[in-house]
């Protein structure tokens, strides 16, 4: 597939998969689907700056999802007694913006996301922005911006990746 | 069944010198009690005046049970008043904060109330003429909380009008918030942006005690930092270190090390961790800011600022701060096992903006409802939550440490770091205001 020319069907379909290997746990895949310079990103207030002086609900960088994704399978993880499972589901992701000469591309998914432990479910929904990069031998992630509707609430322990 | 409202006795029976019946963390009665006799009577932090910082700004909050506004006055100063319109009860403002113009307006009937609170206008008040008005409550407008301090930009209240002073309440635990605030060059402190809240589910003694639970650290996040050490330790030795890592790794600490750091006690529940040093000592310089520092108080004084590490400070009941890393938590509980957690960023006016960096960043990794330390706590408490409906063993152990010396004012000062003294102060404070001596059986 030629991915590099950026054609709109495989890049939605990228947005597709990426919900689906969180909600399958196959997180060794999710993680090679970020750039190695990446950020996934969930601001803590409708029309937060990206900047490193406000604090958010998510601001990883690779590392960081990296000690997650670990964290999760470390038996001490006792958070993670009952395991936690999650679904995504998307919105028809749309092409917001394309940027030819740079490569990337910006795409934008309405979604809910459900996050079930123990007997508990909690239902969130928002708007995720993917910036891709596009040009090299994959797609990759450059900035997931995760907009929660409801980010400035109290939130309850979440513990996977929405 | 057990009616502690009215047998003091039965309630002083719950704590004992070291241990604590597990009543006080799942009884409703006595949630209900603490809320009157405990949270009422204590001084409960507010919000931070940074927050309303012109005339009219509002912040509301709700403490023990009690709707209130801080509001700041044409005059500049910092009010506390009940949220409730003075005719027939209607919360007078909605929102949680911004800025009400000149004049607060009830959304129902308009009254409306100067930023004092004082009654201001009645629509077509001639209705009024005649009647008992002039005299009673709803002519005196908004009921302003009397016990209010405002101590270092830290706003506080005591919603009873009877009790210890602010200054002789706190004591010297006020000391952290100075810390706190002259690490500013200029000696003030904001709170920056918005606060990270974390519904716990589960009773909020559980939380306040394990701000100073040394204990706890290298077991319960050894899932988190412990794994970000491992992570770490795949790296070459010379690689710098990114702030979170710098972050994560000191929670994995031994007990030796959290046993030096020491905990200093006081009088009414207060108490820190970290005397010596703590989790934050060792962060990487920031080279502009001590000279920043130095220029504003004379290398002496700068050094000693900065020399303070302290791990946690708890104002018993309501806030827990973080000096070295200028973030605060407040507790508002809402039932008996429901308690939510509010973590603010605060920005040291006038330094540069690594710092806020660097606060924002520990506050989200470690406080937020996405953060992987928090999950290991509240994990935790919940655990304790559920396994104390267990019958057979009804007490809680408070005893590491414990000594007869305690009882007899030998509590107060400073301790090995591990020691469970805090807690047990807690209790005590906990007991003399939920059945004071002198209340009977």
């Amino acid at each position: 597939m030629m991915q590099a020319a950026g054609d709109d069907e495989a890049l939605i379909a990228f947005v597709y998969h990426e919900a689906r290997l969180i909600d399958e746990k196959r997180f060794d895949e999710w993680y090679d689907l970020y750039a190695d310079d990446c950020r996934y990103w969930m601001p803590l207030m409708r029309g937060q700056p990206q900047s490193a002086e406000h604090t958010s609900l998510f601001d990883e960088d690779k590392l960081l999802l990296k000690i997650r994704i670990e964290r999760l399978r470390n038996p001490k993880s006792y958070s993670q007694a009952h395991p936690s499972w999650c679904q995504h589901i998307l919105q028809a992701p749309r092409m917001e913006s394309r940027d030819t000469q740079a490569g990337t591309v910006v795409l934008r998914t309405p979604f809910m996301y459900l996050e079930y432990q123990q007997d508990q479910q909690e239902i969130y929904a928002g708007v995720a922005w993917h910036h891709l990069r596009l040009g090299g031998e994959k797609i990759l992630i450059a900035l997931k911006k995760v907009e929660l509707l409801n980010c400035e609430a109290a939130l309850p322990s979440l513990q996977l990746f929405p | 069944m057990l009616d502690y409202r009215h047998s003091p006795a039965a309630i002083r029976a719950l704590v004992r010198d070291d241990a604590v019946h597990r009543d006080v963390y799942i009884n409703s009665e006595l949630f209900d009690l603490e809320m009157e006799r405990l949270w009422r009577a204590a001084w409960t932090y507010v919000g931070h005046d940074s927050q309303v910082p012109n005339a009219g700004d509002f912040y509301t909050v709700n403490i023990a049970g009690q709707p209130l506004l801080m509001l700041r006055g044409s005059d500049g100063v910092v009010r506390v008043l009940l949220n409730r319109c003075a005719h027939k009860g209607a919360k007078i403002l909605g929102a949680g904060s911004g800025n009400c113009g000149k004049l607060l307006r009830c959304s129902y009937h308009g009254w409306t109330y100067s930023l004092d609170g004082s009654l201001r206008t009645v629509p077509v008040k001639s209705g009024y003429a005649g009647t008992r008005f002039a005299a009673s409550e709803a002519a005196a407008g908004l009921t302003a909380v009397a016990n209010v301090a405002v101590y270092r930009g830290f706003v506080f209240a005591r919603l009873k009008p009877s009790g210890p002073g602010f200054e002789e309440y706190f004591g010297g635990a006020l000391s952290s918030i100075d810390n706190l605030a002259d690490r500013s060059p200029v000696g003030r402190l904001e709170v920056a942006g918005a606060a990270l809240r974390y519904m716990h589910n589960s009773n909020w003694k559980m939380f306040v005690e394990n701000l100073n639970d040394t204990m706890h650290p290298m077991v319960a996040h050894e899932s988190s930092a412990g794994t970000a050490r491992e992570l770490w330790q795949e790296q070459p030795p010379d690689a710098p270190r990114p702030m979170v890592i710098e972050q994560f790794l000191p929670f994995v600490s031994n007990y030796d090390f959290f046993d030096k750091m020491g905990v200093k006690v006081y009088d009414h529940g207060h108490s820190y961790t970290g005397v010596n040093f703590s989790i934050h000592s060792s962060y990487s310089a920031i080279p502009e800011y001590a000279a920043q520092m130095e220029a504003a108080y004379g290398a002496e004084r700068a050094q000693s600022i900065l020399g303070e590490s302290r791990h946690n400070t708890v104002y018993y009941p309501s806030l827990t701060v973080k000096g070295a890393i200028q973030t605060i938590r407040v507790v508002r509980p809402i039932a008996v096992d429901r308690t939510l957690i509010e973590s603010f960023t605060l920005r040291l006016v006038g330094a540069p903006a690594a710092l806020l960096e660097r606060s924002a960043t520990y506050n989200r990794v470690v406080n937020a409802p996405t953060s992987v330390v928090g999950h290991d706590d509240l994990y935790c408490y919940r655990a304790i939550q559920e396994g104390l409906a267990s019958n057979g063993n009804e007490w809680v152990s408070l005893q590491r440490n414990y000594s007869d010396q305690e009882k007899e004012g030998g509590s107060l000062g400073v301790h090995n770091g591990t020691s469970e003294i805090s807690m047990r102060g807690q209790f005590r404070a906990w007991a003399a205001a939920m059945a004071p001596s002198g209340t009977g059986a």
